[in-house]
């Protein structure tokens, strides 16, 4: 039986970022198509017609969508059984410098006290990968790009928990009128509430992976970021501030368990241009996309002229 | 032409020294962009060059408006009062490009005229001068009478938050 090793996982890892970086989730995708059929106002139906234009080129010529291709974050869900493990983060470095290298991404990765670029995005703690051990042989893998415009209005709250939830849902508000259009909106808003501002940030992020229109399990948070979801399109602040009925396209929420003196709240906010992937690998190397796409790059779908 | 955070930073110490820039910026647009740029036999092609967030620049653009002489901005997400001031000063004024929207401006620009201070910058923040055509779609937003349409949308979306939030 053929068995999986580094140079495998490079060529998977290389061709997520691809992806991941040159063809939008379908699920982005179609709610920016509904959005721009049934919006009136003509400022914020011509961003999303510039939005769609662009995505299509992306997707037709093999660009990035965005030329802020982010900072990577990969999440791991690791078998125990898995063949390779060590030799994993090496291997998705050496994908991102070939991607780089290949123009699929930008090099982002500044040194914040020399000043300097790494110009191939790895560096000290980056890709920021998040492991979680499980039973099994097989690595599945979740790919997000997360631009930094859109990583500036992220906020922490760490509130006390009697004011717990009147704190998220005004934070919520608060945080995407204070940034307007600059994180360009329509926006995914990932919040989470937990026993740490590290744990809330943290997994406030990861719920972005979540697609859109997927609610949580639990009823009373699926409540929850509905509410947030149309509060939120009642601002009409709209596709970069320019009104209109579209200024999130989901809000996503998670948590941990808490301590009894702890309310901690993370909201991450990202830009319509939101780039994910997901995949799974198997301890025999053969591996595939779970995540849909406008287009994917074995070819078998292209669902854009 | 495109300037982010350190080519102005740049510009700046290179006038302050009493030295000239490399190339006359008066009447140009100046682009806040940082390009995924790629050499392809020797020639610059760009693949994707959406606007950065243009708030970054507030703290140095009235002064870069005033010095070179340019006549539009193009960015994202706006700018504050200062800038406001400046376009008015210089009769100059600030667009709006779609954000994200690399590819689509990639497409519009035709050729790569002119790089600068790349070794000293890398791709993203280095000066580039771009031949363009039918670049947008660009939505003016400050104008050269000092009206800034962010600043009152802005305003009225503060008061809409209040609203909402005594629902929620």
């Amino acid at each position: 039986m053929k068995k999986v090793d580094r140079e495998t996982l490079t060529g998977i890892f290389y061709e997520m970022i691809k992806t991941t970086s040159t063809t939008i989730p379908l699920d982005v995708y179609e709610s920016l198509k509904k959005a721009y059929e049934s919006e009136e106002k003509p400022a914020a139906k011509k961003q999303l017609e510039a939005i769609l234009n662009d995505i299509e080129i992306a997707c037709k010529r093999g660009v990035p969508i965005c030329q802020d291709t982010g900072t990577p974050y990969v999440f791991l869900e690791l078998g125990e059984d898995f063949p390779v493990k060590a030799g994993i983060v090496d291997s998705i470095k050496v994908a991102l410098r070939k991607a780089t290298q290949e123009g699929y991404l930008r090099p982002n990765a500044v040194d914040p006290f020399k000043k300097k670029n790494s110009g191939d995005n790895t560096g000290r703690y980056i890709p920021w990968v998040h492991y979680d051990i499980v039973e099994g042989d097989e690595l599945k893998v979740w790919f997000m790009t997360k631009g930094g415009g859109s990583e500036l209005p992220s906020t922490l709250i760490m509130s006390t928990p009697l004011e717990g939830f009147r704190r998220l849902k005004d934070g919520v508000i608060d945080t995407v009128v204070k940034y307007g259009p600059l994180p360009c909106p329509p926006l995914i808003i990932g919040i989470a509430v937990a026993a740490g501002g590290d744990i809330a940030m943290s997994l406030a992020k990861k719920s972005l992976l979540r697609p859109i229109g997927q609610r949580n399990e639990d009823e009373e948070i699926a409540k929850m970021e509905v509410e947030l979801l149309n509060a939120l399109n009642k601002l009409e602040l709209g596709p970069h501030g320019f009104g209109g009925q579209l200024t999130a396209l989901d809000v996503k929420i998670d948590y941990s368990h808490r301590h009894p003196a702890t309310f901690a709240i993370g909201i991450v906010t990202s830009c319509w241009a939101t780039r994910r992937s997901s995949a799974i690998i198997r301890s025999d190397g053969s591996w595939e996309l779970t995540s849909k796409h406008i287009y994917c790059n074995n070819g078998s779908k292209h669902i854009l002229g | 032409m495109t300037a982010r955070d350190e080519a102005h930073e740049m510009a700046l110490e290179t006038l302050g020294k009493g030295q000239s820039l490399p190339i006359d910026m008066k009447g140009l647009a100046l682009y806040h962009c940082g390009p995924v740029a790629k050499k392809i036999n020797n020639t610059w092609r760009i693949i994707a060059a959406g606007p950065t967030t243009s708030m970054r620049m507030e703290g140095v653009e009235a002064e870069f408006i005033e010095k070179t002489g340019v006549k539009m901005i193009i960015g994202k997400g706006g700018m504050g009062e200062k800038t406001a001031e400046s376009l008015k000063k210089n009769n100059a004024v600030y667009a709006v490009f779609t954000g994200g929207a690399g590819a689509l401006a990639a497409e519009r620009i035709k050729a790569v005229k002119e790089v600068y201070w790349l070794e000293e910058l890398g791709i993203p923040e280095a000066l580039w001068v771009f031949e363009v055509e039918e670049f947008g779609p660009l939505i003016i937003t400050m104008d050269s009478y000092g009206n800034n349409y962010y600043k009152v949308r802005m305003d009225e979306i503060k008061e809409r938050g209040e609203r909402i939030k005594k629902e929620i």
